[in-house]
């Protein structure tokens, strides 16, 4: 069966080579059929395919192994990276004139969703830019288009202005234009049928149609779903009306939209809304940035291999975790061990990546605020009290200063004693290699948690696992 | 079906005899002007490829491997077509890029036919209520679709009746309205917003009373992987099977020709809840190939009823995959 991202894919592919370190040229290329393969499984273009790969591939044979990945993710990272290089990293806004009437014509195949766009937009601009949009019906081709639009203006309380299915375009935006001066409308949004690009007279149709109205905005409203035709429909639109942006509609469904990327990449004008649904607020702003993930079907883990790769000090890392291992672990590893889990940002998704902990983790609220209270309680201990945990379970004068220095209680003070000894513990076992006993073991956040847990009987526990 | 290969053998010279019947030929000329962008775009290459090339190696594969992808054809499927034609050129001792075309052509016919006999003719009888289902994601052309079938059934003097069941999408139950009117058909709807199901439930009462032959009930489009639509769909499909024993006789499944991969799971979702009988392609006079349908057929044995060609009433054709793959492939040889 097809495999749903590309993490796995590359997994597949590469089980054979861990533990090699470094990666021949051969293997490299397995690697890049995968992503050839995912690419395409995503609807991007194959000629877009190609091209990106051997940019990858070139990136790939370059870059040395990350200590802390292994090869398959480093290229699920190159192949992220360069992803969002082509997507954009900003969101691009409308063009809206500060003054007089912004024109926007909307554009594309049918049942790309260009009406349903048209009031979407209309309830966009006029929430988020405070506009007065006028709605033009120029759709006088597909029975009831008119009837449609009429009905979501009436909804969305907008003003539409249609001349029904026997006036020509042209005449009718001419004369939308006129009323909507007269009518002190913001903003016009023309709604155009859906054409075949490669119908001449109906293109031609659209280019009198954009001469007459001087749009601010041309918008080839095309539908996520769309597979390798994407390019050759976006070319087609762009050469006959330079449009100045697109709007992707129907994400909200499963297509991983590669659609996006083979647009981007050959018309080079950039996804400014993307639709998310059939009521009339799933209109949203595109975040470029987000579609890389989307593409390779994996949601925010590209993020977070991104972010390891990049707040991680390798070698830091390293000495950290023979530390845990060694049973030596105090105050000032765990302070050092909570920035690395502050600098990559959501505790949850990072902790996720570490294998077995995702199943562990399923269910546990992490309250990241709670991070910030054990780094106060640690600042609150003398340099000797970190170096040595011992000092403070035995004193409770120790903790009761530590409590009121960092504005906690004893109880969470408490807490935090029992959290490194845990963690202490499971370490300990961590080196012996015994994964069960990892999981049985205590939770190394137990001090996060938002909520006192019960204690847990360690001592039984312990009898259990004499070693 | 008569066949090119038996146990692997090809029979040099098949794909020529196919289309020697004239009759065949002019049939397939409608194929071939709503394809006429789809050749000259994209397989022309497939042409030039084979023209040019004198060796068959890997980097051939390769590229076929991408001019089947071009055609939206599943990634998968592709493989398949791809890795079976290695596997053959091997057995055969095939040397020449000619050859090679004879077995391209022979590999998609094999994959659509899976040795089976696959009709594109609908389920409709003349003694009973026929009920035909449209379902499919938004925009792909259900409603437009219903129309041209209506006017096939009428044509054939069938007392037809559309039933407009998508009461979501603002101005649909007027274009059913429309299309009826133009066709000639009888017409069932209820007020925008009322439950489907009970419009399918009134409209069957409707078509008992009045001597209906064929009943087409329009849905509201709806993406696959939204719950409760799809829930309100299996409603709607319960309700005309508990109304009339048997029904619906076909539920198509209509998909847009520029659909990407994501007909596979459209296909998929749908059938789970709906039971689809058959696809209805839609759009194919543009430059997209739909090649996804091949898949769908290949990885769910769901067989193509119906091309859509234009927007006129009478541009929707029963499928023919000789022709559909003459329309690919005729310019090549």
């Amino acid at each position: 069966m097809a495999f749903e991202n590309l993490t796995d894919r590359l997994q597949m592919a590469m089980r054979r080579v861990t533990g090699k370190g470094r990666l021949t040229e051969k293997d490299i290329d397995e690697m890049m059929r995968e992503v050839r393969l995912s690419l395409l499984e995503a609807d991007v273009n194959f000629k877009v395919v190609r091209d990106f790969t051997k940019e990858v591939k070139a990136q790939a044979l370059g870059e040395k192994i990350l200590k802390g990945l292994n090869p398959g993710q480093q290229v699920v990272k190159i192949v992220n990276d360069e992803l969002q290089k082509v997507m954009g990293d900003k969101a691009a806004p409308l063009a809206l004139n500060m003054v007089g009437i912004t024109k926007i014509m909307l554009v594309g195949l049918q049942g790309a969703g260009k009406t349903t766009t048209a009031g979407k937009l209309a309830l966009f601009l006029r929430k988020n830019n405070n506009q007065k949009p006028l709605l033009v019906a120029l759709d006088v081709y597909r029975p009831a288009a008119v009837e449609q639009l009429k009905t979501l203006g009436a909804q969305l309380n907008v003003d539409v202005f249609e001349k029904g299915t026997t006036h020509k375009p042209e005449q009718i935006i001419k004369e939308a234009m006129a009323y909507a001066v007269d009518n002190g409308n913001t903003v016009v949004i023309a709604d155009t049928a859906g054409r075949l690009h490669v119908d001449h007279s109906m293109m031609d149709e659209l280019v009198r149609v954009k001469d007459i109205m001087k749009p601010n905005e041309i918008l080839l409203t095309l539908d996520a779903m769309t597979g390798q035709d994407a390019v050759t429909v976006a070319a087609n639109f762009n050469e006959t009306l330079s449009v100045t942006g697109a709007i992707l509609t129907k994400l909200d469904g499963d297509t991983r939209g590669g659609a996006a990327l083979s647009l981007r990449r050959v018309t080079n004008v950039p996804i400014k809304l993307m639709g998310m649904g059939e009521k009339l607020d799933q209109l949203e702003v595109f975040h470029p940035e987000r579609m890389a993930s989307r593409i390779l079907g994996m949601g925010d883990v590209m993020t977070l291999v991104d972010k390891v790769t990049e707040n991680i000090d390798e070698d830091d890392m390293m000495g950290m975790m023979e530390k845990m291992m060694s049973g030596k672990f105090n105050y000032n590893d765990y302070l050092k061990q909570l920035k690395m889990i502050k600098r990559m940002g959501s505790l949850g998704g990072i902790l996720k990546l570490i294998p077995g902990m995702s199943k562990a983790l399923k269910n546990q609220d992490i309250d990241e605020k709670q991070l910030v209270f054990v780094e106060a309680m640690i600042s609150s201990m003398t340099k000797e009290e970190r170096r040595n945990p011992k000092l403070i379970q035995r004193s409770s004068s120790r903790r009761r200063r530590i409590a009121n220095g960092s504005g906690r209680r004893v109880a969470d003070v408490n807490r935090l004693i029992q959290s490194l000894d845990q963690q202490t513990t499971m370490m300990k076992r961590m080196g012996n290699m015994d994964p069960q006993a990892m999981q049985r073991g205590g939770n190394p956040l137990a001090a996060m948690q938002p909520q006192p847990k019960k204690k847990k009987g360690k001592g039984k526990n312990k009898r259990r696992y004499p070693f | 079906m008569c066949l090119g290969s038996e146990n692997g053998v090809i029979h040099v010279g098949f794909f020529k005899n196919l289309f020697t019947s004239k009759a065949k030929k002019l049939e397939a000329e409608k194929y071939k002007i709503g394809m006429a962008k789809t050749r000259s775009n994209v397989l022309s290459h497939l042409k030039e490829l084979l023209d040019s090339a004198d060796r068959l190696d890997d980097d051939l594969f390769d590229e076929l491997e991408e001019i089947f992808i071009m055609a939206d054809i599943g990634v998968n499927t592709v493989v398949k077509i791809v890795d079976h034609l290695r596997d053959r050129v091997g057995l055969n001792d095939v040397t020449t890029p000619e050859d090679l075309k004879e077995m391209i052509i022979d590999e998609m016919f094999k994959l659509y036919v899976k040795d089976e006999i696959v009709s594109s003719n609908l389920d409709i009888a003349d003694d009973r209520v026929n009920v035909i289902l449209f379902v499919g994601v938004n925009g792909v052309g259900k409603t437009t679709t219903i129309a041209k079938v209506a006017h096939e059934y009428k044509s054939k003097g069938k007392r037809v009746l559309m039933v407009a069941g998508d009461t979501f999408r603002a101005g649909a139950i007027n274009q059913l309205g429309i299309w009826a009117e133009r066709v000639g058909a009888d017409f069932f709807k209820k007020e925008e917003g009322s439950d489907p199901s009970s419009v399918m439930y009134d409209a069957i009462s409707y078509a008992k009373e009045h001597d209906i032959d064929l009943i087409l009930c329009d849905t509201a489009g709806r993406l696959q992987n939204k719950k409760n639509l799809m829930k309100e769909l299996e409603k709607i499909h319960k309700v005309i099977g508990r109304e009339i024993d048997g029904a619906p006789h076909e539920t198509l499944l209509v998909i847009d020709a520029t659909t990407g991969q994501n007909g596979l799971s459209q296909a998929k979702i749908f059938d789970d809840v709906t039971n689809i009988s058959g696809i209805v392609l839609t759009k194919l006079d543009g430059t997209a190939k739909g090649g996804i349908v091949l898949a769908i057929r290949d990885e769910m044995g769901i067989p193509i009823k119906y091309v859509g060609l234009g927007e006129k009433l009478t541009d929707l054709e029963h499928f023919d995959i000789e022709e559909y793959i003459y329309g690919m492939f005729e310019g090549i040889f």
